[in-house]
């Protein structure tokens, strides 16, 4: 099995799916919408086992590259088609791999118009985003990180609600914003060290000053994307007018691609940078907490509310990347992780009532627990793991976040800490005025609680938010030696860059 | 005294200009019915010779003949094979249009011919004389084209306009080249390059003025800003066909003269024209990104995107380096091939028979022709320079180039107005995808059309599994241009 090309096959096995379906599933429109259903169910779940694979085999001890694979793609200018894992990305591809067949479930009746063409744009974005984080190549991390858009794009414009098409074009248009800099910026790296290979790129020390650029480059794709605050409004309308799997996917794995691209390329390949801008990063982030949690604190629309507390909880993260020590990017990562779980599980939980209800609206509904108590204890479960009660993964990595940003410095962690009360109130707030009060409002006195199908989809989510939140040593296990080495790397080069400074002042 | 050798460098030329006159004569002896079916697929067949040459047999060694005009070498070929490629697709997409629209008449292929032998001298030009002959043939050959639906209002209103100003630029063109002449005493490319190789000669400003000149010209030709006017209303005034043929033969042409007069002669002088061509690729960058915004006629954002688009082309002369010529052949080649499909889509907007050129037409277009509007998704996101498609390669090595050749502020203004540009390309697919289907298009769409649409479709997703051929013969082409002695 060492041969065996696991990660391309992994992220391209549904791209081969998607293109069955396109090719092969024919017939009157019921036939058709019922075979691409199941065809894109199980290749999503086969992806998904063959993703658990990656888990079983992984060596947790090294901070290497593993699945390591190598083909010539551009010879003539040295770039190559690379993929890897290591502790750091390896969860993010399990974590998109689970998501994608709890989308396609969770669209299995929501979506009852060009069933094909959403499948298949669906398993299309699932190879993106598990390439996307595979790639150990610059070049081809930017494709598939760009390609991403494409169908997300659709997604939004064809299946979702009545301001569809602004939010698909703020979406499209602000995150190609970003990119196209970090393409100039990737360019000129290229030219730089001569090479897009990631590994390599790490170790290539670049100048301060063309740092400072490149830094400020990737700063603008990855800041929308994260997204930092002020960059973060496509994110509430995107995720109000997506359709409901479409926000899971949008807030579980889209949303880390841009805290996935600090951690993998702007600290450790341009540390001098990355410490010059850590008080920035920290402003906005301590900013995004506190104002984001306020703002969601107002929402009228349960979708939004969740939206908000995405951007709040991302501050989170990117305080804890940018504090770099090893508690703080390892509960940044296990934050990332489980913010994946509980806000895709959250816009799940708005998916179900909305699918009953056709409205988003929080004054619609109240005292839904006297008629939908599995419903009720399911969003109690993510809602209390939201605001990071401990016993449920949010807590973790909340944990492991305040420390490690204490360790930098005190102000941080105690601004950071009133997001965590904010988000407590925020959260509780929505879940007194839907699930609990009494059951006024006529069509609700006949909702139907979860069904089989609902249930398979947050049973996987329930069992991994409480794992990760009573017994975390498995997750923490395999990211500590990556976390390790990119902390390590990352004070090492920046003492190396000191004393080059100083030996410069003496001469 | 002509040898051999020399008529063996120019043969395709020759060979293509033969059967023109011979097709002329098939045409008129052959039954009125049936002129143009024939003469059209002779013309194609004998353009597929041509580029079959081009590709497997002609050496790209450098050799120049007729004394000095006309040389052929590795760029020459990988033009002349682009300009072929883009006559041979656009006629056989075009044929159901030319029976239907009152176009049917066999002179039209023939124009073809001569405008494309002109296209091919253009590319191989080796002096001012040259260059000015290949120039005028073929633009004498395009006028006529544009204006071929002579019945229609539209269609000579293109041609005129496109007459009028083409002749004015030819003017500035040749004051420019008699400028140079007087200034440089000579009008071959190696002489001139011989003057200015030493950092020591100066130019003087008469020469200037007169590349100055020269430039205008050829600006003109690829529609660049500020000479880019006729664009638009002869790409909506023509016909489709010729529209399509409009975007891709001679836009590659005109790029690839103005690539070897830049490079070649005056690769010397190139901080004196970088400047110019600079500001050029930056105006077209800009005003065919914002300007394409408001368009509803399909053809005139066509019209825009290709401006923006040579926009991008330039920023590799600007470079000035091999790595910029070789990102511009990559551009071109990549660009053909999605223009080339973007055209199929549009002449298969067709709704009970009548060709409609609107936007809004294209309404759910992916309910009633989901293939087609696959096609149109695939085109549009590559035109936008998105991955994985075609066009985001064709964009990523000219800005490499830029980076390379330190043109920050170049590279930094070309990426951001693609993401303006970005807008009206989504905004096709929005009205492709989004909206709810008004009037659905003639089906099925004619076969020519559709394997077109499907082979373009499948290069331009595809590219990217497979890059290296084209990356190879652009960067032995490029090469070719920089190895030149002088």
């Amino acid at each position: 099995m060492t041969d065996f090309p696991l990660l391309s096959f992994v992220t391209f096995l549904p791209l081969a799916g998607a293109i069955m379906i396109l090719l092969f599933v024919r017939g009157d429109a019921e036939d058709v919408a019922r075979n691409s259903r199941w065809g894109a169910f199980w290749v999503s779940l086969v992806t998904f086992f063959a993703s658990l694979v990656l888990w079983f085999q992984f060596e947790p001890g090294t901070a290497d590259f593993q699945f390591v694979e190598q083909h010539d793609w551009l010879p003539a200018y040295k770039i190559a088609y690379q993929m890897g894992v290591d502790g750091i990305s390896v969860f993010f591809v399990l974590l998109s791999t689970l998501l994608t067949p709890i989308c396609i479930l969770a669209s299995w009746t929501a979506i009852q118009e060009r069933v094909k063409e959403y499948m298949i744009a669906f398993l299309v974005l699932e190879t993106m985003m598990v390439g996307m984080f595979c790639a150990l190549d610059f070049v081809v991390f930017y494709i598939f990180f760009e390609a991403v858009l494409i169908p997300m794009f659709l997604i939004i414009g064809v299946w979702g609600g009545p301001r569809r098409v602004y939010a698909a074009f703020k979406f499209f248009l602000y995150t190609l914003l970003g990119s196209v800099l970090m393409l100039l910026a990737i360019i000129a790296m290229y030219i730089a060290a001569g090479t897009t290979d990631v590994p390599t790129l790490m170790q290539f020390k670049f100048d301060p000053a063309l740092q400072t650029w490149l830094w400020l480059a990737f700063f603008a794709s990855f800041a929308v994307k994260v997204p930092m605050w002020p960059v973060h409004t496509w994110l509430p309308d995107a995720h109000v007018e997506a359709p409901t799997a479409g926000s899971v996917i949008l807030a579980g794995v889209l949303l880390k691609m841009g805290a996935y691209g600090f951690l993998r390329f702007s600290i450790p390949m341009l540390p001098v940078a990355s410490e010059f801008f850590t008080p920035l990063i920290f402003t906005l982030s301590i900013v995004a907490v506190i104002y984001t949690s306020l703002v969601a604190l107002a929402q009228e629309d349960m979708k939004k509310l969740i939206a908000y507390s995405s951007v709040a909880h991302m501050g989170f993260v990117t305080v804890g990347i940018f504090a770099v020590n090893q508690q703080a990017v390892e509960g940044a990562i296990i934050q990332m992780l489980s913010h994946g779980f509980v806000s895709g599980a959250l816009f799940l939980c708005v998916g179900v009532v909305y699918d009953r209800i056709h409205s988003r609206e929080i004054k619609r509904y109240g005292g839904l627990v006297n008629r939908m108590p599995k419903y009720a204890f399911v969003f109690m479960l993510f809602m209390l793991a939201s605001v990071g009660l401990p016993g449920t993964s949010g807590f973790v990595g909340e944990f492991l976040i305040m420390l490690g940003a204490f360790e930098v410095s005190t102000w941080v962690a105690f601004l950071i800490a009133t997001g965590m009360v904010l988000g407590a109130a925020y959260m509780l707030y929505l879940y007194r005025r839907i699930i609990f009060g009494e059951l006024t409002k006529d069509d609700l006195k006949s909702i139907l609680d979860l069904n089989a199908r609902e249930i398979a989809i947050f049973a996987p989510l329930v069992v991994l938010v409480l794992w990760m939140g009573i017994y975390p040593a498995p997750f923490l296990d395999m990211i500590s030696a990556s976390v390790a080495n990119l902390v390590d790397n990352y004070h090492g080069a920046l003492a190396a860059a000191e004393s080059g400074t100083a030996l410069a002042a003496n001469q | 005294m002509v040898t051999t050798p020399d008529l063996l460098a120019a043969g395709p030329e020759i060979f293509l200009a033969v059967m023109g006159m011979v097709l002329m004569m098939i045409g008129v002896f052959s039954p009125e019915k049936r002129a143009l079916g024939i003469v059209s697929g002779l013309t194609v067949a004998s353009f597929a010779v041509v580029l079959a040459y081009y590709l497997f047999m002609a050496s790209g060694e450098r050799s120049v003949a007729f004394a000095g005009l006309f040389v052929t070498d590795a760029f020459a070929i990988f033009m002349k094979a682009l300009v072929l490629l883009g006559g041979i697709l656009v006629l056989l997409m075009g044929d159901s249009f030319v029976r239907r629209e009152g176009m049917a008449r066999f002179e039209f292929p023939i124009l073809v011919i001569y405008a494309t032998v002109g296209m091919m001298m253009m590319i191989s030009a080796n002096d001012l004389i040259s260059l000015y002959m290949g120039l005028e043939l073929q633009s004498l050959s395009l006028y006529v084209i544009a204006a071929i639906q002579r019945d229609r209002i539209r269609s000579s209103e293109a041609g005129l306009k496109y007459f009028v100003l083409g002749a004015l630029s030819s003017g500035l063109l040749l004051y420019g080249c008699s400028m140079i002449y007087g200034f440089a005493g000579t009008t071959q490319f190696e002489a001139l390059a011989g003057l200015f190789d030493g950092k020591s000669a100066e130019a003087s400003a008469g020469l200037v003025v007169g590349i100055v000149f020269l430039s205008a010209g050829l600006a003109f030709k690829v529609s660049a800003v500020p000479f880019h006017m006729w664009t638009p209303d002869v790409y909506e005034g023509a016909p489709t066909p010729v529209t399509a043929f409009f975007a891709v033969a001679p836009k590659v042409a005109a790029i690839a003269l103005f690539l070897r007069v830049m490079l070649e002669p005056f690769g010397g002088l190139i901080e004196e024209w970088r400047q110019v061509i600079v500001l050029i690729s930056v105006a077209s960058m800009v005003l065919g990104a914002f300007a394409a915004i408001a368009q509803n006629n399909i053809k005139r954002l066509m019209a825009y995107s290709s401006i923006g688009h040579v926009g991008y082309a330039l920023i590799g002369l600007a470079a000035g380096s091999e790595e910029g010529l070789r990102g511009v052949l990559i551009y071109m080649a990549i660009y053909l091939v999605m223009n080339v499909g973007a055209f199929a889509c549009i002449l298969s907007m067709k709704v009970n028979d009548r060709m409609v050129e609107n936007i809004d037409d294209l309404a759910g277009t992916a309910k009633s022709h989901p293939m087609m509007a696959l096609g149109i998704l695939i085109f549009m996101f590559s035109l936008a320079g998105i991955p994985p498609m075609a066009g985001f390669f064709g964009k990523f090595f000219i800005f490499m180039s830029a980076i390379e050749a330190e043109l920050y502020t170049l590279a930094v203004i070309g990426v951001v107005s693609s993401v303006v540009g970005a807008y009206y390309y989504l905004r096709i697919v929005k009205i492709v995808f989004f909206d709810d289907l008004m009037e659905m298009f003639d089906k099925p769409i004619d076969r020519p059309l559709r394997v077109i649409m499907a082979a373009t479709g499948i290069v331009t997703i595809l590219f990217f599994i497979w890059p290296s051929p084209l990356l190879e013969s652009a960067s032995v082409a490029a090469a070719a241009l920089f190895a030149t002695p002088g």
